[in-house]
């Protein structure tokens, strides 16, 4: 039986870790591969790193830090922000990530996923999803809506659908953000997450809301994710990676835990 | 000197980072003659077996892996390596190198979890082994440590004394299996943690009789 996954998430700004506040006010938390080293120590299962560098000149840092995390960590860990084409992922998996991920790019061009997946294999490409709740309409029949740009862009586009299209075009994985949850603290939406993993054959990853180990019991059980994203309640040292795993392998949620 | 095949079958740089890491000299390379010098071969992969095996026959090394393995030399299969390893595989109806005699087969997704929900093909995730057979490569192993896999196909040998380990994913199945100086794990040992490094550094000590 597969375990699930904890999956620290580092937001990288030109090579440094910061506090996800997105595109202003960016805090440094720390290096990057430093962090990451520690999760890996700690027994995270994986590592997901969000580039969040404006600038496209500057992105080449981003490839600097993949290289050394994977001198460092010797467990799977992906890539995300700002990947469009085909040659950004390359980049990024030449450098030693196990999977990219791609979001607003696949919202504006879907085939990167099914480009990505022949050249790479599936197992490479995650699908990011970032979703609002906007309640059941007849475009949207799920009640929950793609956006970009951090939620204040909708595409009018079915959530659950385009979970369905991202499977079929070959992605291996889905990383389903909800931004109504983001930040929140008080816990994944569950509704969601539920509905998008019974959907699909492919692992979901839950994100947003993390705040208490309750909250990733919540999404492993009920939610039916494969893996839970965590950020802030392990990077400011409320919890560590070993607090969590063994509260949900207490409460009978199967867990890795030997490292 | 260390050998990681290379031909052209996925990024094989974990593998090389992973040794490097560990100290031990090694080359990732598909030329035949530096492979034949190298004192033990690491055999990765990732893709298809189709697309795999039209590669190793392009670069003539179906036949070299062969050799090194009659001639004693040590070899390590990771993953699709493994799986070329065995006699044929049911992707894309290929036949492979038959130096374990068996198939390579698709999960079958009316399998069922542990807790009753439907498998996932791929099997993506960390998973437990169970000891089958004692083997030096496997030294140290904990009973809860758990590996990395990402695999839709699995490998099924012919003889139960050529299965080292197995995992249950659905069904049982061989996730390690060897035969004499060859082991091979269905599961990515340089993407394991310290369990998968464990295994890697046991191998390249390993002095098989």
């Amino acid at each position: 039986m597969l375990s699930r996954r904890i999956i620290p998430c580092l937001d990288v700004h030109e090579g440094r870790t910061t506090k996800g506040i997105k595109f202003k006010d960016n805090i440094d938390i720390g290096d990057p591969v430093d962090m990451a080293r520690m999760y890996y120590e700690q027994g995270a299962d994986e590592i997901v790193f969000y580039d969040i560098t404006a600038s496209h000149e500057k992105r080449n840092i981003m490839i600097d830090v993949v290289r050394r995390v994977a001198e460092t960590i010797f467990i799977p860990f992906s890539v995300g922000g700002g990947i469009r084409t085909l040659e950004d992922m390359r980049a990024v998996l030449l450098a030693g990530a196990e999977k990219v991920s791609v979001n607003s790019a696949a919202v504006n061009n879907p085939d990167i996923i099914r480009q990505g997946a022949r050249a790479f294999g599936n197992q490479c490409v995650v699908l990011g999803m970032d979703v609002k709740h906007v309640g059941v309409s007849p475009s949207i029949p799920s009640g929950y809506e793609i956006v970009i740009n951090g939620g204040r862009k909708h595409m009018g586009i079915d959530a659950l659908e385009w979970a369905k299209r991202g499977q079929d075009l070959g992605a291996g994985e889905i990383c389903l953000n909800s931004i109504d949850a983001d930040g929140m603290k008080t816990g994944y939406e569950l509704t969601l997450t539920a509905l998008i993993s019974q959907n699909v054959d492919i692992p979901v990853i839950a994100s947003g809301g993390a705040g208490e180990p309750e909250h990733l019991y919540d999404v492993l059980t009920r939610g039916k994710a494969d893996a839970a994203l965590i950020a802030s309640m392990v990077h400011y040292g409320t919890y560590t990676v070993p607090q969590i795993k063994t509260y949900l392998h207490d409460r009978g949620v199967k867990m890795r835990m030997g490292w | 000197m260390i050998a990681v095949i290379d031909y052209e079958a996925g990024n094989l740089t974990s593998v090389s980072r992973a040794l490097d890491y560990l100290g031990y000299p090694n080359t990732v390379t598909g030329d035949p003659a530096a492979i034949s010098r190298a004192e033990r071969v690491i055999f990765p992969g990732v893709g298809s077996a189709g697309a795999a095996m039209e590669s190793l026959k392009r670069l003539g090394l179906h036949t070299l892996i062969r050799s090194l393995w009659q001639e004693g030399k040590p070899i390590l299969g990771i993953c699709l390596g493994t799986q070329i390893i065995l006699g044929h595989s049911e992707e894309h109806d290929t036949a492979c190198l038959g130096i374990i005699d068996g198939n390579v087969r698709m999960f079958d997704s009316a399998d069922r979890e542990d807790d009753g929900s439907p498998i996932k093909i791929p099997h993506m995730g960390w998973n437990r082994v169970s000891v089958k057979k004692d083997h030096p490569v496997l030294a140290g192993l904990k009973h809860d440590d758990e590996f990395y896999f990402v695999h839709s196909y699995y490998p099924d040998p012919v003889s139960a004394d050529q299965v080292i380990g197995t995992t249950c994913y659905g069904r049982e199945f061989a996730s390690v299996i060897g035969s004499d100086n060859l082991l091979a794990t269905q599961f990515h040992p340089e993407k394991s943690g310290r369990a998968g490094l464990n295994l890697l550094k046991n191998f390249c000590e390993w002095k098989p009789c």
